[in-house]
């Protein structure tokens, strides 16, 4: 029963709260920019997320953002310049890019789709697809397709799975509340996986981090 | 007593066959021809940058580019390629195994009134320029991992000639991103950076 009403629930709320993001870029912003800045920017991002967008293990693990939804990329970017997601290379990055620039660089990236880098345990990964698909009911996790679809592709605000490195998956949901939503008077749509992140234990995450992982 | 025998003489035999010429001062002859170079406990000496406190994958793998001559700037050319010519992969993976092991000490030689500069754009980049953060992959301090270096603490002179051999176009076909990134740094911003890491402990 409960379950049932978290995934009802879920769906309406992220359309509350994704009609209720500040507006996006107009397009007649477009020509703010000329070709050549917009390559320079595309190559800066590339030289840590990957040449073709498939993400880089560096230090941290390092988001690939091929195929990723346009939307939730200009999202992201916002939230880093506004300290609700926390994250001072990004913030440094994110800081100085126009909102046409935004717009422009999360288009590029939504449309590239490299091979995804992979290497989580193949072991993981049959675990990680049924709680992907069904949830977990004993512990209120809802199915992760509900929201983020049967491919993991994601659809406008909420993001692409498919693809993305385990471990970048895995800090994410172990840091959730202390990167995410950190402007407690403006909630965002960050805050849906809160609960969630929550109730997933350790294993758990890495079953479904390496399930996404390998997702074409 | 002829049991405890037995046993001490497998241990040795176990020592001899993985330490295979040990020297007078129980140094394997291996680390020794290193150590002529690289300085005594490996904290670097003149051209050659301190190996101690290295990660462990960098360091076999930088052995493996010498090998290929993939890393191919004068020095190393002149010594690596012919130092690394004959080392056998398993040598080749103690050595970078037994390195990372000791403990290293921050050179210390770089300007100190630039460090301050190279401490921002290390950490946060320029983003104005479209220069990425080092701490991304080096760690915020310097630290590295796996095949990623450690930089903190190497020499001032050997980051920067390093950092501008990637601009002259020399060990190109090292793994992206590096050569990418270093052939666009300007020699402000070189001479910055490997005076800020130089200190860095």
């Amino acid at each position: 029963m409960k379950v049932s009403s978290i995934r009802l629930a879920l769906p309406t709320a992220i359309l509350v709260i994704a009609f209720s993001a500040a507006g996006r870029a107009q397009d007649t912003d477009a020509a703010k920019f000329s070709r050549q800045s917009l390559q320079a920017k595309i190559e800066y991002c590339t030289t840590c997320h990957g040449l073709s967008g498939q993400g880089y293990h560096g230090f941290y693990p390092i988001p690939r953002l091929g195929g990723q939804q346009t939307q939730y990329i200009e999202n992201q970017l916002q939230a880093f310049i506004e300290h609700r997601r926390e994250n001072r290379y990004m913030y440094s990055v994110a800081h100085v890019l126009s909102p046409a620039m935004r717009t422009a660089l999360a288009k590029h990236f939504s449309k590239l789709n490299p091979k995804p880098l992979g290497g989580a345990p193949k072991g993981l990964v049959v675990t990680g697809k049924k709680i992907y698909e069904d949830g977990i009911p004993e512990t209120n996790v809802p199915a992760c397709m509900a929201c983020h679809g049967a491919e993991a592709k994601g659809q406008e605000a909420i993001p692409r799975l498919a693809g993305q490195l385990n471990d970048y998956i895995i800090n994410k949901l172990a840091n959730w509340n202390k990167e995410r939503g950190q402007i407690p008077s403006r909630p965002d749509i960050s805050a849906i996986m809160l609960p969630t992140s929550h109730n997933l234990t350790k294993a758990q995450v890495a079953a479904v981090a390496a399930y996404v992982g390998y997702l074409k | 007593m002829v049991k405890f025998v037995i046993l001490k003489a497998a241990v040795l035999a176990l020592i001899v066959s993985a330490v295979p010429a040990l020297a007078g001062n129980m140094e394997p002859a291996s680390v020794r021809n290193c150590t002529w170079c690289h300085g005594e406990s490996a904290q670097g000496y003149a051209p050659a940058p301190r190996l101690a406190g290295q990660r462990p994958r960098y360091s076999e793998s930088q052995l493996l580019s010498f090998r290929k001559h993939t890393r191919d700037n004068p020095f190393s050319k002149q010594y690596m390629w012919g130092a690394a010519a004959n080392l056998s992969p398993s040598t080749a993976h103690y050595l970078a195994f037994y390195f990372s092991k000791q403990l290293p000490k921050a050179a210390n030689d770089g300007d100190k009134g630039l460090a301050a500069a190279g401490k921002t754009l290390f950490e946060d980049g320029d983003p104005a320029s479209n220069t990425v953060s080092c701490a991304v992959c080096h760690g915020p301090n310097a630290e590295g991992i796996g095949e990623i270096p450690r930089l903190g603490g190497l020499s001032y002179y050997y980051l920067k000639r390093k950092l501008t051999q990637w601009g002259e176009g020399y060990h190109a076909a090292a793994k992206a991103p590096m050569p990418r990134i270093a052939s666009k740094l300007s020699s402000n911003e070189i001479e910055a950076l490997a005076s800020y890491l130089s200190f860095v402990k």
